[in-house]
């Protein structure tokens, strides 16, 4: 971690994972425990079969409560939230869940650059956004969008993702506050959850 | 949001309403930002003012950044255990009304239409139903009317209509000519195409069913409770309201005056 006493306030986390998702996903949210107070809001991309069991696999394996995102939603303390597969998944300033129908990004429905990009709009400088492994370029450009707007960054080290082209992809497009093995990045919401809550 | 993107998004917006009544200002602010950043390539526009002064002044140019606005992604027996939820739960008790009225609101090209009026045709209730088929955007509806849709679609069509408890062959009510399905004429014998806006009309008819699938979610909370409002005014006593598979009504002020019937399809009735 590059100093823990650099890292700002922030009022929730957005994460975008594709290709090896499910394992980088369980490994990086199962240690953290109930009480955890920011919200996490996830785009993972799956193939068309393994839609169904999503929030079945992460609510026996995870100890804060997971819900598929539903339309109009209030995003609330301490929830994990995985959007809906088919349909993308954003941040409304009154700091709701929406859900979209339009085309799809990088063939991909829900869209990580979507929902990064929205949720920057609403939190500024208040938001964290990780990007962890997968096979696509989608978050490379949202994860640009949060810098932009002031959040911080974090990108799983290609050489720890499972599957390196996401990641890649967005090093090459922006240099991110911290690139860091999964352990890391889980040790680094920690800590951000400290300093904010 | 950069505060020049917000500003110039609100008057676009206004600007739009103030010209052409078109009321996107209670739209879900994620995605009709997105939709005027893709407008905004097509035209060509460097900024969202550049745009708004473009179609200010030029209806044609208005008309095809509604066509960017509104979203018609549609598909026909779109989730299919909803439409067999509605062959299985709603049509025995639709059977004992005289005659039928329904409301789809949103129809976009028609997709929805169809559908139903398979469906209800297969159950016998197409003769005696009304069908109100309604959209804010007028090359929708046109293209709702001509029940045209691309051969590549209607494969995937067919799957769904076989999932949804469709009991013919599905070829049955289209002829295929030059990659294209022409649907049966008659199935739209009883339909009325109208322009209607959710967001600024009121209620037109009595209905005792109103399917309004995939709209909502780009309305935010006070625009998804005006439509709501217009559809519990509409609906008969114990009439019937369905929405899409991931919209609910559950953070609407109006959540105590339907009951599910079967909540996981969002197939609900007035209470």
């Amino acid at each position: 971690m590059n100093g823990a006493v650099d890292l700002p306030r922030v009022e929730a986390i957005v994460v975008g994972a594709s290709a090896g998702g499910v394992e980088a996903l369980l490994t990086l949210l199962s240690p953290l425990r109930e009480g955890f107070l920011l919200p996490i809001i996830v785009v993972l991309h799956l193939p068309d079969e393994r839609r169904s069991q999503l929030a079945e696999v992460f609510t026996r394996r995870l100890a804060l409560p997971v819900v598929e995102a539903v339309d109009k939603q209030d995003i609330s303390a301490g929830t994990v939230y995985f959007a809906t597969p088919g349909y993308h998944l954003s941040v409304e300033q009154d700091r709701s869940l929406s859900l979209s129908l339009e085309d799809r990004l990088h063939h991909s429905r829900p869209s990580i650059d979507y929902l990064f990009e929205s949720a920057a709009d609403v939190y500024g400088p208040a938001l964290a956004a990780v990007l962890l492994t997968g096979a696509n370029h989608d978050g490379a450009r949202g994860l640009a969008q949060v810098k932009r707007l002031g959040g911080l960054t974090i990108v799983q080290d290609p050489a720890d993702a499972q599957v390196s082209t996401m990641p890649t992809a967005a090093l090459k497009m922006h240099q991110p506050d911290h690139i860091l093995p999964i352990h890391g990045i889980g040790r680094l919401l920690v800590e951000l959850e400290r300093i904010a809550c | 949001m950069e505060p020049n993107t917000e500003i110039e998004l609100r008057l676009l917006i206004e600007a739009i309403y103030l010209k052409y009544s078109y009321d996107f200002r209670d739209y879900s602010g994620a995605s009709i930002k997105r939709r005027v950043q893709h407008a905004l390539s097509q035209f060509e526009c460097a900024t969202i003012s550049a745009l708004q002064e473009k179609v200010l002044h030029d209806p044609t140019a208005f008309m095809q950044l509604l066509q960017l606005l509104t979203i018609p992604v549609s598909e026909m027996f779109r989730d299919p255990s909803h439409f067999l939820a509605i062959r299985q739960e709603v049509v025995p008790l639709l059977k004992t009304y005289p005659s039928i009225k329904i409301w789809i609101a949103g129809c976009s090209t028609g997709e929805e239409v169809y559908s139903m009026a398979i469906l209800l045709r297969e159950e016998g209730l197409l003769d005696r139903t009304i069908i109100y088929a309604t959209d804010i955007n007028p090359r929708s509806l046109e293209k709702a009317k001509q029940g045209i849709f691309s051969m590549e679609n209607v494969r995937a069509y067919t799957a769904n209509y076989q999932q949804a408890g469709g009991q013919r062959s599905f070829a049955d009510y289209y002829t295929a000519a030059y990659g294209y399905a022409i649907f049966d004429k008659s199935l739209c014998e009883n339909v009325t195409f109208a322009d209607h806006s959710l967001a600024t009309d009121s209620v037109f008819s009595e209905t005792q069913l109103i399917s309004c699938r995939n709209v909502l979610i780009y309305f935010n909370k006070k625009l998804q409770d005006r439509a709501f409002g217009l559809f519990h005014e509409s609906l008969c006593h114990r009439g019937f309201l369905v929405l899409g598979s991931k919209e609910t009504l559950d953070f609407s002020s109006y959540a105590s005056q339907f009951v599910p019937l079967v909540k996981q399809e969002r197939i609900y009735r007035k209470s």
